[in-house]
């Protein structure tokens, strides 16, 4: 069956996936967040000591979680796109639905270890490595909340028809990229706030 | 509905998914993810030397599995050439600017 849309576009042609615009906001932004990384590296290096120290206040296995949680959401990504190039509706909006229900339990993970956090031995006093944990996370933690919206336009314009191309299909690959985007994100900023700061 | 006929055939679509090499780069994500910090607690445990080592191969991990997330979950290896290689431009000075930020700031 996957046979006949096969024939129409040959596995060898290359092809950008989604919006080459969307792209150039996918570049800017992977390039702002090693803007970060760097300023952050700078901060670790004035304090190394306390940065090492704080990292290991944060619980390891939230963090690991996490990033199963992303990583699985992004595969479930995966079959929803390819499920929509066949046209099978009903797995291409249940794999995207199972994505937000990895997004969101993401959220509900972060959220638990920003009360822990806030209500830890750390209190309110605030050093500069959890300022930088707070900035990272929150700013990722916005792409989540988007990357979340941008899920529920992709299962409303998978359900519209089984026959998706043209610019249906571009804007579900290109937030198909998106949801990908936080997850490569996700990929820089658990190493450096939990392992090697 | 077209959805129900797409829907007949769940088995061998299973198969395909299983075997697809998306998946393998998935079950290899998950496993670099648990590995990472294990090693994360080893440099804990180490010597001053070792724990700047343990640093760079953690560094050297995340950038392995963002340029398997860009690759293979977000296309780029079926993408026209050029922005294949931004994307491996980027993975590599990103490598370099993070390993060398940390070793040397």
């Amino acid at each position: 069956m996957g046979m006949m849309t096969e024939s129409r576009t040959p596995a060898q042609a290359l092809k950008i996936p989604g919006e080459a615009g969307v792209w150039v906001f996918l570049f800017g932004d992977m390039v702002i967040f090693v803007v970060f990384f760097v300023a952050y590296l700078v901060d670790r290096a004035a304090a190394p000591g306390l940065f090492a120290q704080s990292s290991h206040e944060l619980g390891l296995a939230v963090g690991v979680a996490n990033t199963l949680i992303l990583l699985s959401s992004s595969l479930l990504v995966v079959v929803g796109l390819g499920a929509v190039r066949r046209g099978a509706v009903p797995v291409a909006t249940g794999a995207f639905r199972g994505a937000m229900a990895c997004g969101v339990l993401f959220v509900v993970l972060k959220a638990f270890e920003y009360t822990q956090i806030a209500s830890g031995a750390t209190g309110t006093d605030l050093n500069p490595f959890f300022s930088w944990y707070f900035i990272l996370t929150g700013v990722h933690l916005m792409h989540v909340l988007i990357g979340l919206g941008v899920l529920g336009l992709m299962v409303s314009r998978a359900q519209q028809s089984s026959d998706v191309t043209g610019k249906r299909l571009m804007v579900i690959e290109s937030g198909a990229c998106f949801w990908h985007l936080v997850d490569l994100l996700w990929m820089l900023i658990f190493p450096l706030l939990y392992l090697v700061a | 509905m077209k959805g129900q006929q797409a829907k007949a055939k769940p088995k061998t679509r299973l198969f395909a998914l299983i075997e697809s090499r998306v998946t393998i780069v998935w079950i290899v994500l998950m496993v670099l993810t648990i590995a990472n910090p294990v090693l994360g607690i080893e440099a804990q445990l180490a010597g001053s030397t070792s724990v700047q080592l343990l640093g760079v191969a953690i560094l050297t991990l995340a950038i392995v599995k963002v340029r398997l997330v860009g690759l293979d979950f977000m296309e780029l290896r079926k993408a026209p050439v050029p922005m294949r290689l931004m994307f491996e431009a980027y993975c590599l000075i990103l490598w370099v600017v993070l390993t060398a930020c940390f070793l040397w700031l």
